[in-house]
């Protein structure tokens, strides 16, 4: 495993930087708040990201992608975090769309994925349920088989609410984790389903959150589900699951070293320009050795991430295991570098005028999705059998 | 087969035909490790043995060119080398300032002769090197040295006082800095002088540490009469050369701390600590049964591995033709910060079991890790105290005003 990016990623990192920095500075991420546009992002740049090739970037060739891995995806999503740039990849291709390639069967695939590698559709991931923190097993939505079903579209009903779904507004399709058998906490039972969001009883509603993402309220009021609709298995979803929650925590923590970096430098240029007691403010060792420090946790923070995409994409033995580091690191260092920023900042830093304040609101937000440091520290226990 | 897989090949057969078998599967951390010179007594026999066939092949310092003793390997075959005796558990054969200090100082600004003369012996394990920078009133502050050396026709006399001389009393030479000149800024005026420990003039003194060891020595010199042609460089240069060679010894420093052994102990099922841990407060379905101690043993790992996945990322981008950038100060204070967090750690594991100084009643094992507790306190302090590396790094790497 290298560390190091190679030419082509070189070049991949460069093309995406350079075209965010041009068409979605952080000044368009404000506009779109200031709106109150629902959707939070727009679906004609994402087209023409979809266009650049990059969502076909984790997808397999023979499915119509790019063939490449979370190494290479990482850092269009790094460029993306850099500016807050809202455009659906963290919900919709690492999440939904990792989960029907990882899932799907081949009609299902065939189906889907087209669209979702042009950018013309979206399908969301709704796995978040009320009152549960990070376990992905307490899952309480509830797939009744219909025991009087007319014929295999109707097999089962589902009944639920999902919080906080990531991308869900405006997608086309939701994939449910649902209960077939078992209860909440139990490994087996789990169920994924693929739910079309005209299906009659579900509802999508817009919530607000604090990084004005996209994010929405999923409720299942007897939605009617075919064995078709189904992802993987009967009962064995919650292992597809953290299979794919581990995927997109990797891009997550790509997302939080583009915004934690960018972050840091606003906070570093604020430090040689601003003038307090006739000298700049970033000759006082008090906030240079505070800068250090944040310096170091991000340099850690790349590499533990550098490493997991790694992992992950060579199906490494110890690849869950560095996805939690990557993501406690991340987690601990955007945090560092956006409290650090605001404060070195001073009052303007509290003003919504000033963007800082902005990634202090998304640091905290992706910190607390997919599970937080203390969260990652406990499971890399568990996996080191302590 | 590519070069390199062939080289590996060829290194494996090598390793296993040439080391004693009675050295191949001990992990070097289990055999006192072999610094080598005149005083030198090896409590194994095929330590030596083991010695001096790798000195003979060159790979006591595998990079350095063959002229000098070194094994003229590219950086890429340095790696394999060390993968396949780690793989074999077999051990450094030599260890020392001479190789991670004052040989690449020299590779870097010694001239011919010197090179000659002192990287060989060092490649041998025959003459072992200690360090002169530190002086009772220039610690942090270094550039305010003073031990004075003053020319007298083709020799210096050089007199004052070096402290923190770590192994001075086991030593053969001295590289130090003195002061030649007072006139100017005071990291001008700065020599960089190679001195032979037996010359008249030279005296050591161990200092007793908090730990009950004594690693560390004050060396005095009294009117010591050193040849000019022992300066390294040039006559007043010898700052440049020293901040050069603090890279080196922050890098060794960093590499000693975590850059590398946090991984290799991870292989088993579970970790030293939490082993350590079970042993002390107990298990609950199969887990460490306290879960602020198992949340700390989870932190301090994990911050070892990111610490030790930094480390190789900045090689892997040096080998792939990367400028390296002031990183090891970022290493000195992480490495050192770890290596101080993992002792108290496992002081606090031991809980009262760890208040023992010597004598029955303790087990020998937590003697150990107190006394490395004790002695761990000064890593954040020698070789560029953490409070300079944030200054480094504040300055040469984030571009912040003076």
């Amino acid at each position: 495993m290298e560390l190091v990016l190679n030419e082509d990623q070189e070049l991949i990192a460069k093309t995406a930087f350079d075209f965010v920095q041009e068409r979605s500075p952080v000044s368009r991420f404000r506009a779109l708040r200031d709106s109150g546009e629902p959707l939070g992002y727009s679906k004609a740049l994402y087209r023409e990201m979809a266009e650049l090739g990059w969502v076909g970037i984790p997808f397999d060739e023979k499915q119509g992608g790019a063939g490449m891995g979370l190494a290479e995806l990482a850092l269009i999503v790094e460029a993306l975090g850099r500016t807050l740039a809202p455009e659906p990849f963290l919900g919709g291709i690492a999440m939904g769309g990792m989960a029907l390639a990882l899932g799907a069967d081949a009609a299902t695939c065939e189906a889907w994925l087209p669209g979702i590698i042009d950018g013309s559709k979206v399908v969301a991931l709704a796995h978040q349920e009320a009152g549960v923190r990070y376990d992905l097993l307490s899952v309480s939505t509830q797939a009744v088989s219909a025991s009087d079903a007319s014929d295999a579209s109707d097999a089962y009903t589902l009944s639920g609410e999902k919080v906080q779904v990531l991308d869900a507004l405006g997608a086309d399709a939701v994939i449910v984790p649902a209960r077939t058998a078992g209860e909440a906490g139990d490994a087996e039972g789990i169920t994924l389903f693929l739910v079309e969001a005209d299906a009659a009883g579900l509802s999508i509603d817009r919530q607000s959150r604090v990084d004005h993402r996209n994010a929405a309220i999923v409720r299942l009021d007897g939605v009617a589900c075919g064995t078709a609709s189904i992802l993987g298995a009967l009962g064995a979803g919650g292992a597809l699951l953290e299979q794919v929650i581990d995927r997109a925590t990797v891009v997550l923590c790509a997302e939080m070293v583009g915004g934690m970096s960018e972050a840091f430098d606003l906070t570093l240029d604020y430090l040689k320009t601003r003038e307090q007691f006739g000298v700049k403010i970033g000759s006082f060792q008090a906030l240079q050795h505070r800068v250090a420090a944040v310096y170091m946790e991000i340099e850690l923070a790349r590499s533990s991430l550098m490493a997991a995409a790694r992992a992950v994409d060579a199906g490494a033995a110890d690849a869950q295991r560095l996805v939690s580091l990557a993501k406690a690191r991340c987690s601990d260092a955007y945090v560092l570098a956006t409290n650090e920023g605001v404060q070195i900042f001073g009052g303007v830093g509290m003003t919504d005028e000033y963007d800082i304040g902005f990634y202090l609101k998304r640091a905290r937000a992706a910190e607390q999705t997919f599970g937080d440091a203390a969260f990652h520290r406990d499971r890399w226990a568990r996996l080191g059998s302590y | 087969m590519s070069e390199l897989e062939t080289f590996r090949r060829e290194t494996r057969a090598w390793l296993e035909a040439s080391a004693p078998k009675s050295l191949i599967g001990v992990a070097s951390s289990e055999l006192e490790g072999v610094w080598g010179g005149k005083r030198w007594k090896f409590d194994n026999p095929d330590k030596k043995t083991w010695l001096t066939v790798m000195a003979d092949k060159g790979w006591t310092a595998p990079t350095w060119p063959t002229e000098y003793g070194g094994g003229g390997l590219s950086n890429a075959e340095a790696k394999v080398l060390a993968q396949e005796m780690r793989d074999l558990k077999l051990p450094v054969p030599l260890i020392g300032f001479g190789l991670t200090m004052i040989g690449p100082t020299l590779l870097r600004f010694g001239n011919e002769d010197q090179k000659n003369e002192h990287l060989p012996k060092i490649c041998r394990g025959e003459i072992r090197w200690c360090q002169g920078y530190s002086e009772p009133g220039a610690g942090s502050d270094l550039a305010s040295l003073q031990t004075k050396a003053v020319r007298d026709g083709d020799h210096f006399v050089i007199h004052g006082t070096k402290v923190w001389t770590s192994y001075a009393d086991q030593a053969d030479w001295i590289f130090a800095l003195v002061r030649d000149d007072n006139s100017g800024k005071k990291q001008e005026g700065i020599t960089f002088i190679l001195i032979d420990m037996d010359d008249p003039g030279v005296s050591v003194s161990p200092i007793l540490l908090i730990s009950g060891k004594s690693p560390f020595c004050e060396t005095h010199f009294t009117d010591v009469r050193v040849p000019v042609e022992n300066v390294v460089h040039e006559i007043g240069a010898g700052w440049t050369v020293a901040k050069a060679l603090l890279g080196h010894e922050r890098t060794m420093i960093a590499d000693t701390f975590g850059g590398s052994g946090s991984k290799a102990r991870e292989k088993s099922e579970r970790s030293f600590l939490s082993e350590l841990a079970v042993s002390r407060v107990g298990e609950e379905r199969g887990r460490v049964a306290d879960a602020l101690i198992r949340d700390e043993i989870a932190r301090l790992e994990m911050d070892g591995r990111a610490f030790a996945l930094t480390v190789q990322r900045t090689k892997d981008a040096a080998r792939a033709g990367h400028q390296p950038g002031s990183e090891s100060s970022m290493f000195k204070i992480y490495g050192t910060e770890l290596n101080q967090r993992r002792y108290e750690l496992m002081v606090r594991i031991l809980g009262p079991d760890a208040l023992g100084w010597e004598g029955p009643g303790f087990d020998p094992a937590d003697l150990d890790i107190t006394r490395e507790w004790l002695r761990s306190r000064g890593n954040s302090i020698e070789g560029g105290t953490s409070e300079v590396q944030l200054n480094i790094i504040s300055k040469h790497v984030l571009g912040l005003p003076a």
